[in-house]
């Protein structure tokens, strides 16, 4: 039996290393798959909870979660579209007027 | 035992997906490993009786999630900018942070208490099977939520349609 600490701890490690990508990446592709990093993160830790506190809770948060990253990544692709159609470029350092 | 081998080549693959996933110079790359990190958290929900979340993981965050990244990433012309610096100039300082919560989080596991346990046993769930347990959690406790998160996946359907579509001139 795998202690309930191990899941937890995993799901510690790719939530920071989800972080460390979103802070430190100039791309705002990979920054949104970062946030999808962290998502999944977040998934194991519910899942894990939810299989060893023996409440389903757990997997309907995920659910929910999933859906929210369904939208999450749809809205912010057609942004990313929109900003290169814009500017030509998706890299944050190269953004950096209000003014589009 | 053979749990443990499971246990640990999952994650090791996971962590080690992602760290590839948001390092690699070429996004196509990067959205690659995440699929295979994504394949490979389906096979761990699978370990934790979670079988409908695993195919849900994978219909979802593989079949149509990352399809949509790799589609979005064709449909624009990225030469010029994967040619530039990746990371930001500040880059140890990002670590730094991140390693610094990762370790409160790693040393706050060490006291973690869990609560009272529910009422869906391993026993239980496999009376009824696993997916007619979520299903009853999800329409009797979270319908309210449920019909939230369709209202959220309108949203988005509407607003990804308003926001990328070209405009008539």
């Amino acid at each position: 039996m795998i202690p309930l600490n191990w899941y937890m701890w995993l799901s510690g490690v790719v939530f920071c290393i989800g972080m460390f990508g979103f802070v430190t990446r100039r791309n705002i592709i990979i920054m949104l798959l970062s946030i999808e990093i962290m998502f999944n993160g977040v998934n194991i830790s519910l899942i894990a909870l939810s299989h060893y506190l023996e409440d389903l809770a757990g997997q309907v948060l995920v659910f929910f979660i999933i859906a929210v990253a369904a939208a999450e990544a749809a809205i912010g692709l057609a942004l990313v579209m929109l900003l290169f159609r814009n500017k030509e470029t998706i890299t944050v350092d190269d953004l950096n007027e209000l003014k589009g | 035992m053979i749990n443990q081998i499971f246990f640990f080549y999952f994650s090791a693959v996971i962590v080690a997906m992602s760290v590839m996933a948001i390092t690699r110079r070429q996004v196509l790359h990067g959205v690659l490993y995440m699929l295979l990190m994504f394949f490979h958290i389906a096979g761990l929900y699978l370990f934790l009786n979670a079988e409908f979340i695993s195919a849900v993981q994978i219909i979802v965050y593989a079949g149509a999630i990352m399809v949509l990244f790799l589609f979005v990433i064709m449909l624009l012309n990225l030469r010029e900018d994967i040619r530039k610096k990746q990371f930001i100039a500040v880059w140890p300082m990002g670590l730094l942070v991140s390693s610094g919560i990762l370790m409160v989080v790693l040393m706050s596991m060490l006291t973690v208490r869990t609560g009272t346990k529910g009422v869906w046993g391993i026993a239980q769930i496999e009376r009824v099977t696993e997916t007619v347990a979520v299903g009853t959690v999800l329409y009797m406790q979270y319908l309210f939520p449920f019909e939230v998160a369709s209202l959220v996946l309108l949203v988005a359907i509407i607003g990804a349609i308003v926001l990328a579509k070209r405009k008539v001139k």
